[in-house]
């Protein structure tokens, strides 16, 4: 367990550490250095002017010493000052954070609930009414790219609703922090949860019915229900169990990716979390913030799948880690 | 991406029995003949309904694609023209659906059901061409890591964690950017970068697939036989392993299709695909989020539902190849 912790922990700085070099990469590769003085200059501005702000920001060093830099802070747990507002880039990812997470938390409840309940009830009764209705929601649903269920909603819920005095939901953009008013939270994210819970938990439904008709098909299942245990303790003992493995995978890469921002979600309803600081950072070039949010969305990919292979131990004995 | 999709029952179960008998007896009265793999599966592919009519959804579309210059002639509204007294109102917003408007007009005056009409063209173009060169991509990677193993299998492996870590749209965002500045040979903002990109992306899983069955293949007899009568590993892995791959392969590229025909219009949507005024639909869909709450619903409903349209169409026929080559359920795809 130690030796495969170290060498994870090990694969995984790697990683990291590629992940550093390749946005460094991109942004001296690309307009990066150049954009970012011009902007601050402002139009008028004189080559003078815009050489000064380019010093001032160490941008008209060669890209490896602005990369040793970088390490240098990294390693004293300073991520660096964005370029625009000057403000610490963990100051601002640690006030996005929040955002994202209630996002993620609220929307894989939902998804999880949703997915299993459905995928559950189309294995035990196969080919009933029950588990047709559901497989082709669930294929409607995963046909549906995120944008636009988060749009129609928007139509449908807010903007049709509201025109027609039945104002139920939240406006896009609103949002309440849990420690101020969890009710008016809730009510805030109602739409954004769905969006991505129902498009993620279209996988969860069709994964978990799969998986689930796999497992009734195993010996011991048979042997189980030929020594007269109940179907009740045959489904949910034996059998839900072992079906679960796969669904716990695509559970850690889909909150592991969430966490790094949903940035279609965030987009859409005008939430400032992660995703959306993210797509504002990179369209403005602003190299520190690009590059402290994906340390954050690699980190979570990365303890995720770490999450997800300890997982997998604890749900099936056969597994082990090494 | 993943496209892990257990089989779905085939159509009703009174047809497929009459179906059923009506063969044996047909079998029984003529004389036995061998069919290949790919007959029996055609066969089950003809017999599942939903499959019939998805495959007829998808023809629609490529009508639509083909003969957008059709419906442009029909309405006598261009795709790039723009109708600034008959397609906005007074106060500049876009006409709702009308006689001459069917979908409605855009916010620049344009007729909206043109522009979807073209814009399928740019979704199936780039869900063919960007799903080939994903297809083709990890096809080669994935015989190569199977196949030599060791070094190159643990390249790949540590390639996919790096991929898998990855912020898919943000790269997307930053590549769009410098490619902008420095074009690099032929891929350029537009058409070019949006493939290279779904592709990039994409590889690993078909990789990852194509690796898993070369293990179990190359340890066959045949492929041992073909050594032994000294055949290069070239010649091993295109000659001998390739070909038992190609149903797979057709499976997964055909679920790959709408995947890659989302992430094309997520693109766009975000504003890095197409460049403007090329109509494509992730883009109009983009451009009536700004403007859809102030009335226009069609700028965003019409759009959508051609999307939603073409990605189920080729997800239920997706389904019915799966279980037309793959019964069992054997591959896990």
């Amino acid at each position: 367990m130690a030796r495969f912790l170290i060498r994870r922990t090990l694969q995984g700085l790697l990683v990291l550490w590629l992940m550093t070099l390749t946005v460094f990469a991109i942004f001296f590769l690309g307009p990066g250095p150049k954009f970012v003085a011009r902007v601050l200059a402002g139009r008028q501005a004189s080559q003078q002017t815009v050489a000064l702000i380019a010093h001032r920001l160490h941008l008209d060093q060669p890209w490896y010493k602005q990369y040793w830099h970088f390490l240098v802070g990294l390693l004293h747990g300073n991520l660096g000052y964005d370029y625009y507002n000057n403000q610490p880039v963990l100051k601002v990812i640690l006030s996005a954070l929040p955002i994202t997470l209630s996002l993620v938390f609220g929307a894989a409840i939902l998804w999880l609930i949703m997915g299993l309940a459905t995928g559950i009830v189309s294995a035990v009764r196969t080919r009933s009414i029950w588990d047709r209705t559901f497989t082709t929601t669930a294929l409607f649903f995963y046909s549906m790219a995120t944008f636009v269920l988060g749009l129609l909603f928007i139509l449908i819920f807010y903007s049709f609703l509201t025109n027609h005095g039945i104002p139920i939901f939240a406006a896009p953009g609103s949002y309440t922090s849990f420690t101020t008013n969890p009710l008016t939270w809730a009510h805030d994210l109602i739409l954004p949860w769905f969006t991505i819970a129902l498009v993620s938990a279209a996988t969860y439904t069709r994964l978990m019915r799969g998986s689930m008709l796999d497992v009734f098909g195993e010996d011991y299942i048979r042997t189980a229900r030929s020594k007269g245990m109940t179907e009740r303790r045959v489904i949910f003992r034996h059998n839900l169990r072992a079906s679960l493995t796969p669904v716990v995978t695509q559970f850690g890469l889909d909150v592991g990716v969430l966490i790094g921002g949903a940035i279609i979600t965030e987009q859409i309803f005008g939430l400032p979390g992660l995703g959306w600081t993210s797509l504002h950072a990179v369209a403005a070039q602003d190299l520190p913030l690009v590059m402290g949010v994906v340390i954050v969305a690699s980190a979570g990919v990365i303890v995720a799948n770490l999450l997800v292979d300890i997982g997998y131990a604890v749900l099936d004995p056969r597994v082990r880690l090494h | 991406m993943s496209i892990n999709i257990p089989t779905s029952p085939p159509a009703g179960p009174g047809i497929a029995l009459a179906d059923d008998s009506a063969e044996i007896e047909g079998l029984v009265a003529k004389k036995i003949e061998g069919k290949s793999p790919w007959v029996l599966a055609w066969r089950r592919l003809r017999r599942d309904r939903a499959a019939m009519i998805a495959l007829g959804g998808i023809i629609f579309i490529v009508a639509l694609a083909v003969f957008a210059p059709v419906v442009a002639a029909i309405t006598g509204h261009g795709n790039l023209q723009q109708f600034r007294t008959t397609g906005l109102d007074a106060t500049g917003t876009p006409v709702g659906p009308n006689g001459t408007f069917w979908f409605g007009a855009d916010d620049q005056g344009r007729d909206l059901l043109v522009r979807i009409a073209y814009g399928a063209r740019v979704s199936l173009f780039v869900g063919v061409v960007a799903t080939a060169v994903t297809v083709v991509g990890g096809t080669i990677i994935g015989l190569a890591a199977g196949y030599f193993g060791k070094i190159v299998d643990s390249i790949l492996a540590r390639f996919m964690d790096w991929l898998l870590a990855v912020p898919f749209l943000l790269f997307a965002l930053s590549l769009f950017s410098v490619v902008q500045t420095h074009p690099i040979g032929p891929i350029k903002p537009g058409l070019p970068i949006v493939i290279v990109v779904l592709g990039f992306f994409g590889w690993a899983s078909v990789g990852r697939l194509v690796r898993g069955q070369v293990l179990s293949i190359r340890e066959k007899e045949y492929v041992e036989a073909a050594r032994a009568l000294g055949a290069g590993p070239w010649r091993i892995m295109f000659i001998d392993i390739l070909p038992n791959l190609l149903a797979p392969l057709i499976v997964y590229s055909t679920l790959l299709i709408p995947v890659t025909i989302v992430g094309e219009a997520t693109l766009s949507f975000l504003g890095v695909g197409v460049e403007p005024p090329t109509a494509d639909w992730g883009q109009m869909i983009g451009s009536s989020s700004a403007i859809f709450l102030y009335g226009p619903w069609w700028y965003l409903v019409f759009p959508s539902a051609a999307l939603l349209f073409t990605t189920l169409a080729f997800n239920l026929f997706g389904d019915g190849v799966r279980d037309a080559f793959d019964p069992r359920g054997a591959l896990g795809i």
